[in-house]
């Protein structure tokens, strides 16, 4: 028999539990992620929670919390005339005077690509400097440190703007005003770090952190994972998605990120600095940084529009519909803010399924 | 390569240019191809300026036209060819009215090989034929190399109508049907789009609609219908609930999909309601006769995977709330712009 993961029966039950264990007060949950803001939004599974529980995104979009500082650095190196290869989300996003798709259409070489692979093969093919926009999780940064062991082509280098999950998390729980009652922590990333990182969050916080997969079953699980925890007064973090994550990760992965990476201070939009949340590049692999090797100027640069909410969006203490522009003025042929650009961002995705993600 | 390129016979600007060549061209290949031509005492094969049509019956006349581009020319299912006599003819289906003829305007770039020319002709052939439509009246034009991509088709169609259906005159309380099976058009050809290097077996649903159709409106109550071409379903649905102000409620596990379908759907990060059907269509039926239009859809091949998929009613009017397959509830917006590369 074939397992569904789209079974109203099961759905019916794990919802009668999550209504028996919640409490009486409003519950604030917290996800990580775009891939689980678009499972909970398309199965429309908020409109089967009672009200009180609020489920939102955290810093979850890669697009959404890479700074305009980042972005201004990519544009000016396009500028000087190297071939920029970025993702197709970060072409969207302003950036201080212009975005990357802006740049191209003014005749600078930026080239979209869906993997770091593929600027790989831009470089072995021109004498030009190739420059890859390195964003991303822990997911994707595998990929990149694994190019790189592999000696890439001298005119290549990468932007690094990796940034690190827990951190994020826990500068959210550092936030005075955050009333988070629990994360649902990525499944994605956690493939790759395990649970062993939140368990020492979940200590210091006391929170419950459950790692969730992304079919509508895996994220109500979860939920009532969370509200378990909550109903008998032990958070903690626990493993919901145990059919593709392990409690140590991934060591192979881990050993290429550290391999090629070190952990540094790093700017997340909406944020601000949060020590060793980021990645750069290590003393051995240096010479592939873009910063170093066109000595790219750190420079300050405005982090959204005047109106934007997407700092509140991002940090879960406001959600698209409290933004006035979202909808009128913000959409995603005409973005105001990263949170509207990026497919896994959260104005974004409530945008493209009406506005409204509860019934 | 480059000989047999040379070789290979190939539209001319003299084909366009209303002498001996042109005549040639229609001669041996629009009429030689087409066999089905009158629709009165004056048709195709006369070449005069206009065709007569004597009209079958009483009623309304319909009248449509579409011009049809698409990339790729052949795709798996299909080509342009068929696609301009099924978009015309399926266009006066649902309005509810039998085609009764059509015009075909061929506008082509120089150099377009004549082999090509005839394998889209044939196309129209068969289409027309198969739906009983004659292709009664034409023009051919040329256009200089570079002015424009390959051929594009333009048809107009004509239709009679005992009692037009429009895609607005549901009512609260009707039921929402579906006649088969969505995004099979639409996915075939992203299967072309670049990047994309699987292939499946999936083609095209493209077909005329015209006989499924009247057995539908003989066997119930309709009260508007439409084909999700363009947009898809998504698309054609929000239509429908803007136009009518009234809401529509479907529900995801009664829609039909091709397991192929939401393969290339769940692959590529595009919705299946998202993506252009030609072959089918979306109707609503008064409570009462639905079961009957369903039973009518079926009874023809067409129609056979048809299903009652949601209805229409008064909450959160001029949206359409889809019902997940979990039992969740968020509204089904029409796409932003079209998935699909360059088919107009
Ligand atoms: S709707 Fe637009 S302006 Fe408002 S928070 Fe989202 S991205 Fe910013």
């Amino acid at each position: 028999m074939k397992f569904k993961f789209k079974d109203r029966d099961r759905a019916d039950k794990l919802v009668q539990l999550i209504n028996r264990q919640v409490p009486d007060r409003r519950i604030k949950i917290v996800h990580v992620c775009g891939t689980h803001e678009v499972s909970i939004t398309e199965n429309g599974l908020r409109s089967l929670l009672p009200d009180r529980i609020d489920i939102r995104e955290g810093p979850g979009c890669p697009v959404c919390v890479t700074p305009t500082s980042d972005l201004d650095a990519a544009l000016q190196l396009a500028e000087r005339g190297a071939i920029v290869a970025a993702f197709g989300d970060m072409m969207n996003v302003p950036g201080t005077a212009k975005s990357l798709s802006e740049l191209k259409s003014e005749g600078a070489d930026v080239r979209l690509v869906y993997s770091v692979s593929e600027a790989v093969k831009i470089a072995a093919g021109t004498d030009k400097q190739v420059v890859f926009l390195s964003v991303g999780f822990e997911t994707t940064t595998p990929m990149t440190a694994a190019v790189l062991e592999d000696h890439p082509p001298e005119n290549f280098s990468i932007l690094p703007s990796n940034k690190l999950i827990p951190p994020a998390m826990e500068s959210l729980l550092e936030l005075p005003d955050n009333d988070i009652d629990g994360f649902i922590a990525p499944g994605h990333v956690s493939t790759i770090i395990g649970v062993q990182p939140y368990e020492k969050l979940a200590d210091k916080y006391d929170i419950p952190i459950v790692v969730g997969g992304f079919e509508p079953l895996d994220i109500l699980y979860s939920l009532g994972l969370i509200l378990n925890q909550l109903s008998i007064s032990d958070p903690k973090a626990e493993n919901g998605y145990t059919r593709a994550v392990d409690h140590e990760g991934n060591s192979k992965s881990k050993k290429l990120i550290k391999d090629v990476f070190k952990e540094t201070d790093t700017t997340w939009r909406g944020i601000g600095t949060i020590p060793n949340s980021g990645l750069t590049l290590n003393r051995d692999y240096e010479k592939w940084n873009a910063r170093e090797r066109f000595e790219v100027e750190p420079r300050q640069a405005e982090e959204t529009s005047p109106n934007c909410l997407c700092p509140q969006v991002i940090t879960a203490r406001a959600t698209p519909e409290e933004c006035k522009l979202f909808k009128d003025k913000c959409t995603p042929e005409s973005p105001h803010g990263p949170c509207m650009v990026g497919e896994e961002a959260m104005c974004n995705i409530w945008y493209r399924y009406g506005g409204r993600p509860k019934l | 390569m480059n000989n047999s390129e040379s070789e290979e016979e190939t539209v001319q600007l003299t084909h366009g240019a209303g002498g001996r060549a042109m005549g040639e061209l229609i001669e041996n290949h629009v009429l030689k191809t087409f066999t089905n031509k009158t629709a009165g005492e004056i048709g195709l094969d006369q070449l005069d300026d206009g065709a007569t049509i004597d009209l079958p019956a009483e009623g309304t006349l319909v009248l449509t036209t579409d011009s049809h581009v698409v990339n790729p020319l052949f795709f798996p299912g299909g080509d342009i060819g068929k696609l301009a006599v099924c978009g015309t003819v399926n266009d006066l289906a649902v309005m509810g009215a039998d085609p009764v003829a059509l015009t075909s305007s061929l506008v082509m770039e120089e150099g377009f090989p004549i082999s090509k020319l005839n394998r889209v002709l044939t196309s129209m052939e068969e289409s027309s034929t198969e739906s009983g439509v004659p292709i009664v009246t034409g023009d051919t034009k040329v256009l200089e190399k570079g002015d424009m991509d390959g051929i594009a088709i333009n048809t107009a169609g004509i239709g009679l109508a005992k009692e037009p259906i429009n895609d607005a005159g549901m009512n609260p309380g009707d039921k929402i049907i579906l006649t088969g099976k969505i995004g099979d058009h639409g996915m075939a050809i992203m299967q072309y789009r670049e990047g994309l290097s699987f292939r499946t077996e999936l083609k095209s649903d493209i077909a005329p609609l015209n006989e499924l159709l009247k057995r539908a409106r003989k066997s119930g109550n309709i009260t508007a219908m439409k084909d999700p071409t363009r947009g898809g379903v998504a698309a054609a649905l929000n239509e429908m609930a803007e136009k009518s102000d009234l809401g529509l409620t479907i529900q995801e596990e009664l829609v039909p999909i091709k397991e192929a379908v939401s393969g290339i759907a769940e692959l590529i990060g595009i919705s299946p309601y998202e993506v252009a059907n030609e072959g089918k269509a979306i109707i609503t039926a008064a409570k009462e006769s639905a079961r009957e239009v369903v039973e009518g859809l079926k009874s023809h091949p067409l129609g056979r995977d048809a299903r009652i998929i949601g209805e229409v009613n008064q909450e959160w009017t001029g949206k359409v709330i889809m019902e997940t397959e979990i039992g969740g509830r968020r509204f089904l917006e029409a796409p932003l712009g079209d998935p699909v590369p360059r088919i107009c």
